[in-house]
Parts: C-alpha cells; structure tokens; sequence
C-alpha cells in the first residue's frame, strides 16, 4: 500500500480541527486508511543518514505517515486526502469539476506524430490557469507527481508526468518521437545542452533517473515534446525541460501525460488537476486540450464527466446485509464523494443514479459503491448474521490430544471394562473397601457387582492377561471412573482418568516418572519445587497398592491430582502378573 | 567376612571397642574392617566413634637390629679377644654378619656399630690396633626396641635416644569403637534401585531397601516421535473448519499459471503483485500448456472492457502474460478452480477450506518467508451480505482464540467490499492485524458462469502468524524451516486451539 506523508499541523488545519492521536488513528480505521508512522522531519533525515535518535524538539513540524488503498490516487495528496476526510464528516459538499468553456479555435493544442506510436503512443493534456503556488503547495504538487509515477504509472512505464510553466512555452505542440541524436535540449537541474544519447549515458550514474532509462533505451526513436519554437518540454518519461521548469512563481501550469495504456494516462491526468484545480483561479476549473493525430483523429483532454450508474437500493441492502431507508443511503453516497439522485422505478423500487467523479477512478462496479456505503455506515456497526455450526466437546476432543501424545511416547492404549468387581477396587489393590463406589444392584456375576473408581484393576488385569506379550509391555487408558456424588441429582459423577503401566523384568518406575514428565509437558506445565503453585512438583506418598519408598504424589498448582510408583508385589499376586510393573493414574480434568 | 564378623559379635556383644584389637582378634585387615565399618555406619546399622592412639613405630634399620641385634653389639663381639688391626675390623665384621645380609647393610652395621661402640667406650683404638674395652656388654638397644614394638612403656629418656639414632618415630593410629546403630540387623539387606523380576520370583522384595529416590529431579526422558508445533496448530484449525461445515479443496499443486493465479482474479496484469519482485515466475516449464479458452475469453473481456456492469480496467490484455508459470502467491488460485468447476453444473452452494504452502519473493527476515501456509475459508451461496461475513469470521477466530475483532476498509483486487480482520491482543494490549476477507467481485464470478445473485465470502490468513501469537514466538525462522531447533518441536505443548 502507498504510504503518503503529511504535516500533521497542515492536515488539522485543512480538517478544520485537531485531533489527538488516537482519534485521528480511529478515523483512519474508519475510512480505510491507516496511520502507520508518526516522526518528524529531521528524524526521517537522521534514519536516512543512521544516525542516533535524538528526542524531537518543540518546534520541529511532526509528520504523518498514512498508508492509502493502492486503487485511490485522489488519496496520494494532502489536498486529496483533507478533501475526501471533510467530505467523509459531512464538512464539504462534493466539488463539482468543470471543464473551462472555451472555443476550439482558442484551445491549446497537442499534436501527436505517427513515429511515437513505436514507443509511446498516448499523450493527454491539462492547463491549470491563475495557479497560487506557495512552498506546502509546490512540494506537494511534486510530492503527488512521484507518487503516481511510483504507483499507477508503474514506475513511469505506463505513464509519465511533465508539467511546465505554460508562461515560457507556446503552443501548439507537437509530441513526435526522434532518433536520440537529434534531440538537443537543457535538462532540469543542468545547465548545458546535451543530445538523448548523450544524456541517457549522463543519467547512468543518477541514482534516482537511472532506474527508467530501459524503458526507451535501446529504441530507435525517443518520444519527445516540443513547443512552436522546437523547446524541448520534455524527454518523456525520463526528464523534462529546463526551460520550461515550475517554480513559485508560476501562474499558468502546462501538464502532460505521455502513456502505453490511455485509460492509466487520463487517471494520472485526472488527479492531477482535480487535486490542484483547488489552488486556480477559478477554483476546480481545469482547461481543455485538444490532442490531434496525423490520421485525423482528436480528442480534448481532460475528461471530467461523471460516470452514471443505476442501483437499486435493494442491491445495497442485501449486499451490505442492513435495511437502509432511501435518504439514510443518500447521506451515506454523498459521504464517499458519490452523488446519488433518488428515483422510484416502474415496479416502485427506490433505486439512485450515482455520478462518480473524475477522482473516483477505483470504482468500477455496484459492488465498489456497496463498499463505500458499508464503508459511510461503519463496518462494525453491520449486524453479524450467523451460520448453524456446532462445537466440540470440549473434554472429549482434549482427551483425544493427550491419547495421542501417550501413543507417540510408545504406550498401547487398552480399553478396558468399567465394570468390575468390588475386590478388584479394594483388597485386591491392598485397599479397604471402596465407600465412593457405584454398587451394581442386579449383576449377573461377580465381575459386574461395581462401576470402576480407578482405572488400576483393568490395566492390571489386561497385564494378567498378556503374560506372553514380549517384554516391556506399555498401555495406557484414558476412561471415566465413577464415585459417589453428593451434588449430583443422581448421587454420582463421571471423572476423567489417565493411566499407564510399564511392565518388564525391571518395574521401570523411572520411565513411568518420566512419562509424568512429558505429560506435564504437552500441557504446558513447568517443573517447580515443592510449595510452588506455579507448575507441578512430585512428592513422595504412602499408599497400599504401591510399594515404599518407591511411590510418590503428582502436586499440580497446589492440588494432588495423581500418583505414580511399582506397584505392591502383594498386588501384581494378587492379579496374577509375575513381572515388576510401575503404575500412573492422574485426573486429567485438572488441565482443562 | 569383616562385615559378618562385625554384625555377628554385635549380636551377642555391646559394642566393639576397639576395632585395632578386634582386627587382631580376628585376624582381619585393619584397613579392610575400616571400610567396612564406615559403610554400615553409612546405612545406620552401627555407630561408629572414632579412636585415635599414638604409638612409635620402628624403622627399618631397627627392625634388623630386633632381628640380629643392635649394630654396636654386633660389632664388638666381632672385635678378636686378642684385638686386631684397625685395617682388618671391617672385613672381620662383615664375615661375622648374618650370611643373608648384603653387603650394603653390612657396611652401614659397620659403620654404625663402630660409632656406637666406640661411643660407648666398649672398644678403644691405639696404633691402629682395635682392642675391647669391656669384657661383656648387653644388648639394650634391641631390648628397648622389642619393648617399644610390643607396646610397652619405655623410658622418656631411652626414647629420645632411639629417636635420635632414628630408630624409631611417632605414628597416629585411627580406628573406631563400634555399637548397634538404628538400623541395626545381623545381616545387611542390598539396596536396589528397581524393583526386579528376581526379587518377586525369589520372594526377596520383602527384604530389599531401595536407595533412595531424588523426587526433586525429572525421570527418565521418554523415547517417541513428535508433531511438527505448525501442523499441530493446522490440524485444529481443519477441525474448526469442518465444524463449522466446511469442506478440503484440493492443495497439491504449487506450480500454477498466471491465469489461475491473477487474471481470473480480476487481479489486471499491471498490478504490483505480479512483478518479479513479488511473484516466482518459472524458468521450467516457463508457460502453462492450456487453459479454458472460452473462460479465458471471458476474463479477458471482463478486464478490457469490462462486462456483468462493470467498466473493466481499460487496457490490452495480453494472453502470454497469463500464460506465464508461477509458484502459486497464494490458494486463492486453487478456491478459482474450485469455483469455475463449481460453476460448470447446476449450483449448490458450497463452503470450501484450505491450509497450505503459498511462494512469495521475499526477502527472508524476521516475520517474512519466501515460503509460508495461508489458511483460507470461503462461502459460496445466493443472498450473502457482509453481515453474514462478519459472522462467519466472529465464529472462525473466536475458536481460535480471538474474539475480539474489529474490521477495516481495504483495498484488493478481488474483493469488493473487502475487510481488514484486527484483533485486540491482551498481551500487547493493542489491535493487531490478522487476516483480509472480502466478497469476491462479480468480475471474478460471472466470467466463470456463476449466477448474478451467487455471491462468495471468503477470508484468508497465514497459519504462521496465529501460532507465532499462540506460542510467543517472535522469529518465523524459529516456528518454520530447516533452522528450526529440534528440542523446541519436542518439547512443544499440545495445542489446545478449538477447545475453547
């Protein structure tokens, strides 16, 4: 996007009041522009030069750096950029441009020769009369010229500025296309003459002229504009004139945009003179020019006239997605520089014709003017309209996460039965009877008499039952155990449990403390000393079903939410396994 | 066999009081009872207190004369009754000396012996004769000597003479006095680290002690394979997107065509994206081999002159520029296919999504890669309004945990309206950039045969960018790439995005 910079006490001045930063950034946000930098003239000349910050005095004018939509060339400009902001807070009337009446015979003329179509074909012509420059003016009248060379013109590929102090210079003119050789001419800031050839050799060493020299070297002809007295106006699209230079003191403004692609050359030219028509005698009148081939056919430029479109005010609506009465719609029109006539159609649909402006080269269809209606109504204000759409389960799709980062460490994971019986859950285990039990009234047989308060006895079982499996044996389950419930209508609670064991001729109670490690690591948990409530900490524990001294609490932010150790031998008797095994068993809910 | 000894008389005894004596009784290495006393009073099976003694010890030359006899008595019972010649004395000692001593030793009796003697007037030397002086002499030396080895008390005075003539010197001595300690048992159990199958099979893990174990330090690292952080954060957003009813376009082609790429998007051939400095344009296969032609017909009106209301960009377009290949700048060029495609049969309304690879020529820095992933989301159905854009982006981002957004005019060439996705982000406290959405411009849809009232809201971000965010990560080149450090991906979180 094309950053412009302005004087951000001229910008107020021109606004008609001051903003603080923040509001100003507010109504950049609104109108699509964005204040990207804010600094000052000597801080932009030290970073040019590196040299050290230094802390900006009082006096120095601060600078903001705005970055425009790269499709609003009216926007490259202070002139520009005040006018479309009052006309947006309804501070200015849309300017009218016209075209200066006057007779054919009268007009100033450009004519064009057959050889330039083999390099440059398009020329078009402004004249701005009675022109007031000051400094702020003038450099910003050069300032707006090599912005629209940088952007639209594509580095003056596509078109290329000149613009003269008509008072030196006599029409007619004629814009040919000659062998370098021939063209002899004082460029702007030197103070000899040179030849094309000559000069294009001169410019290889300019850094800010050399970058467009390809664009004619190498071509047998090279465009060139002169006046009835064969000055030379401009070698376009490299360097103009001396003689014909702007300076403070210029009354009358000759401006020509030489072109590959018309349409880009008449924008270019467009802007140019509706962004400093302000500053003319006649404010935003503009002088015609008439170019004239050699096959006969002319045109008189600038072209001024509004573009006309029909639309319906049911296309803005529905586009935008709000119900916007006829005037309200208007309003809004007229806030992005868009005149809107109200009309009622034969199916008595309120519809508008919009005229654009010359300025508003950037809209091309319905859809640009739904924009800047959506843009004039404030996108956030636009009501959201939702679609069905659904969620996940937020316990269900964070235990399928850590299943799979288990998996990845190498533990198998088992689904074991929630049904077990009433000794798997406590002597079994070395425990006392489990009192938070969930006690099957009917079951069939023992092995359904309890709903699962720990996910020990089915990982031990399966163990029991793989005894053949090569060693080490990893599993792991994530499963809900049941306890009795207090709080809930039906006296009882699902809890969310992760369980591993590591089974081989060693218990592998380090691998099992190790894969506490990396669980608490896919969470995000830092390992901190014992007391903090920052991470999680291991402490040792006493519990029967493990053995002493090999056993200990998993302490995340304070809560006991696990323990890990080798697993009673009296235990793994108990089920049957003849192999040492390490155990976890940690309440997962914790992380959500 | 030490550690038995000890265990085993402290079954039946007090106490072990002095392990120097107890080392003699029982005829153990003191050095070796030593060690073995220090470990069980490591594990608390006894208590050890410490003994310190000194006690003179002899040297060599002393220990010959306990031997032998002392060096003077030695030589004068070698001095002939009758005397001899000095010249002779010491070949008539040395012959006298204990065959087994060599002859180095015997010089240094003799040379000792004759000082001695001679010091203690017991021989006399006259015209180079050596004559007795005394008829008898006792062997005190080696007495005191053998008193002093057997630890018996010897005069001050004898012991300063011994310690002259060094034939003795002082030696501390350190042993311990030994009790039961706490954890006293008449045999000690092996400490393990691990419970082992031998210990269940030999029913020995009654008995075992472990060492004990460091909770304040980690276990053993786990072994396993990890996620890629960026994949993890991809793979969360597809769940979003199908919840939220969207379907997979296919991204598997990185090579595209101008046209596909810019020209169906309305995108005009001046436009700065498609400069080099921007776009990779290719070398091999440099040109696309063929396109739709009556679509490319279609576009190629629709930017000249326009068309479906518009009034085109105004310009010659040219067919070789979008012939042109290119790495694809962005999906967007696959969602262009997806929607001609679409627009080829009766329409259905479509929700599309992608997450893949895009090419940009940039220069690689902080934030910026020549290579990324854009995520991109489009609806395609009749009646869409920039309402329903914003509420399709408010149930997108709040899933992925922006819910604050605000949006912002912008400029695209294939939007229109198009938005600026900011949100509010409460670390920084600031609104950052997220994303762009907009409506695609009938320019882009009608060429491809999409009806007028079809419209298509779609949205666009980097998968880099939220994950950067996500995890803090301020240097793209640490998340993505060759440079990535690989503990980082393994030690990387699960990533909880969705689950909000």
């Amino acid at each position: 996007m094309p950053t412009v910079s302005v004087g951000r006490d001229r910008l107020f001045a021109a606004l008609g009041r001051s903003y603080t930063q923040e509001e100003f950034e507010d109504l950049c946000f609104k109108f699509g522009i964005e204040l990207d930098d804010v600094t000052t003239e000597k801080a932009i000349i030290r970073k040019e030069k590196h040299l050290e910050e230094e802390e900006p005095s009082e006096d120095e004018e601060v600078i903001y750096k705005i970055e425009v939509p790269a499709n609003r060339y009216d926007l490259l400009c202070l002139e520009g950029l005040s006018q479309a902001l009052r006309i947006f807070a309804g501070l200015d009337p849309i300017p009218t441009y016209t075209v200066a009446t006057i007779s054919k015979e009268s007009m100033l003329k450009m004519h064009v020769k057959p050889e330039t179509s083999q390099i440059r074909p398009y020329v078009v012509c402004a004249v701005l009369r009675g022109v007031t420059f000051d400094e702020t003016r003038y450099n910003s009248f050069i300032d707006l010229q090599d912005r629209l060379h940088q952007n639209i013109c594509r580095r003056r590929t596509l078109v290329a500025i000149g613009t003269h102090d008509l008072d030196t210079i006599e029409g007619p003119f004629t814009y040919e296309a000659l062998a370098p050789k021939d063209i002899k001419f004082t460029p702007l800031k030197q103070t000899r003459n040179f030849s094309a050839d000559e000069l294009m050799e001169f410019y290889k060493k300019d850094l800010k002229l050399k970058k467009f020299l390809h664009i004619i070297e190498g071509s047998p002809v090279y465009p060139v504009i002169y006046d009835q007295k064969r000055t030379v106006l401009s070698l376009p699209p490299i360097i103009n004139g001396a003689h014909s230079a702007i300076t403070l003191k210029t009354k009358n403004v000759f401006i020509e945009c030489t072109a590959t692609d018309l349409t880009k050359a008449n924008i270019v030219l467009n802007t140019m003179v509706t962004m400093f028509s302000m500053y003319c005698e006649r404010k935003f009148e503009v002088e015609p020019v008439e170019v004239t081939y050699t096959d006969g056919r002319s045109y008189v430029s600038p072209d001024l006239s509004f573009y006309q479109m029909e639309v319906p005010l049911s296309y803005l609506t529905k586009l935008i997605g709000v119900s916007l009465p006829a005037h309200e719609s208007a309003c809004l029109l007229n806030k992005m520089q868009l005149h809107a006539k109200h009309s009622i159609s034969e199916k008595n649909e309120a519809s508008f014709t919009i005229s654009v402006p010359p300025t508003r080269s950037d809209i091309l269809h319905l859809c640009d003017v739904a924009e800047d209606v959506a843009i004039a109504y404030g996108y956030n204000e636009i009501p959201k309209i939702t679609f069905p759409s659904v969620k996940p389960q937020l316990l269900n799709k964070f235990s399928d996460l850590i299943r799979e980062e288990i998996a990845t460490v190498g533990y198998t994971e088992v689904l074991t039965w929630i049904l077990c019986s009433s000794k798997e859950i406590s002597t079994m285990l070395n425990r006392a009877e489990d009192k938070t039990a969930v006690i099957n009234g009917n079951p069939r047989s023992a092995d359904f008499e309890v709903v699962r308060t720990t996910l020990m006895p089915g990982i031990l079982k399966t163990v029991g039952h793989n005894k053949d499996h090569p060693k080490p044996i990893k599993i792991f389950e994530v499963g809900d155990v049941v306890q009795l419930d207090e709080k809930k209508d039906v006296g009882a609670s699902n809890y969310r449990k992760l369980a591993a064991l590591h089974c081989g001729s060693t218990s592998g109670f380090e691998l099992i403390h190790g894969l506490v490690d990396r669980i608490m690591e896919v969470m995000g948990t830092p390992f901190v000393s014992p007391g903090d409530k920052t991470g999680y900490y291991i402490e040792s524990s006493n519990e029967p079903e493990y053995l002493k001294g090999r056993q200990a609490h998993i302490i995340f932010k304070g809560e006991k939410i696990g323990t890990f150790g080798i697993v009673h031998p009296q235990v793994l008797h108990n089920f049957d396994i003849p192999d040492p095994c390490s155990f976890v068993e940690i309440d997962i809910e914790k992380f959500l | 066999m030490a550690e038995e000894a000890v265990l085993g008389h402290l079954e039946h005894n007090q106490e072990i009081s002095d392990s120097g004596v107890f080392s003699q009784e029982k005829g153990i290495d003191h050095d070796e009872l030593v060690n073995i006393i220090k470990s069980l009073n490591g594990f608390g099976l006894v208590i050890a207190a410490d003994i310190k003694r000194e006690k003179w010890l002899l040297s060599d030359e002393a220990q010959s004369y306990v031997k032998y006899g002392s060096a003077e008595v030695l030589l004068f019972e070698a001095v002939p009754a009758e005397g001899t010649a000095k010249a002779k004395l010491q070949e008539i000692v040395k012959s006298k000396l204990p065959a087994d001593l060599d002859d180095t030793t015997k010089s240094l009796i003799y040379d000792k012996g004759w000082a001695q003697a001679m010091k203690n007037k017991w021989v006399g030397l006259a015209d180079s004769q050596v004559s007795r002086k005394v008829e008898h002499v006792e062997d005190r030396v080696k007495d005191l000597l053998i008193q002093i080895q057997n630890g018996e008390a010897v005069g001050a005075k004898d012991i300063d003479a011994l310690k002259r003539r060094r034939l003795i010197s002082l030696q501390i001595w350190k042993g311990y006095s030994v009790k039961k300690g706490p954890n006293y048992a008449p045999k000690r159990k092996k400490a393990a680290t691990d419970l082992v199958r031998d210990h269940l099979q030999r029913d020995e893990w009654k008995d075992i002690e472990f060492k004990e174990y460091n909770f304040l330090a980690k276990g053993q690292p786990t072994e396993g394979g990890c996620l890629h952080p960026l994949y993890k954060v991809k793979q969360q957003i597809q769940m979003i997107f199908l919840q939220m009813g969207f379907e997979e376009m296919p991204t598997n082609n990185y090579v595209e065509s101008s046209f596909w790429n810019f020209d169906a998007l309305f995108q005009p051939q001046q436009h700065p994206a498609r400069d080099s400095h921007d776009t990779f344009f290719l070398k091999v296969p440099s040109t696309t081999n063929s396109l739709p032609e009556e679509y490319v017909e279609r576009v190629k009106t629709v930017h000249e002159s326009g068309g479906y209301g518009s009034r085109g960009y105004g310009y010659d377009w040219k067919r070789e520029e979008a012939n042109k290949n290119l790495l694809r700048t962005h999906t967007t060029a696959v969602s262009t296919r997806m929607l001609y495609a679409l627009a080829q049969g009766p329409f259905t309304p479509k929700r599309y999504y992608s997450i893949d690879r895009v090419f940009r020529n940039e220069a690689v820095d902080r934030t910026h890669l020549a290579e990324f992933h854009q995520i991109e989301g489009l609806i395609c159905d009749r009646g869409l309004s920039l309402g329903h854009l914003r509420g399709v982006l408010e149930d997108f981002f709040s899933r992925i945990g922006m819910s604050k957004l605000k949006f912002k005019p912008a400029y695209n060439p294939y939007t229109e309206p198009s938005m600026e996705i900011f949100s509010y982000h409460e670390g920084l406290k600031k609104w950052v950039e997220i994303g762009n959405s907009g409506m695609f411009r009938p320019e882009m849809l009608r060429p491809m045969g999409l009806p007028e009232d079809v419209q298509v809201i779609a949205w666009g971000l980097s998968l880099e960018r939220p994950t950067m965010i996500l995890y803090g990560i301020d240097n793209i080149r640490d998340l993505f790439g060759h440079k990535v450090d690989l503990s980082l991906t393994k030690r990387n979180p699960i990533c909880r995005l969705g689950l909000n």
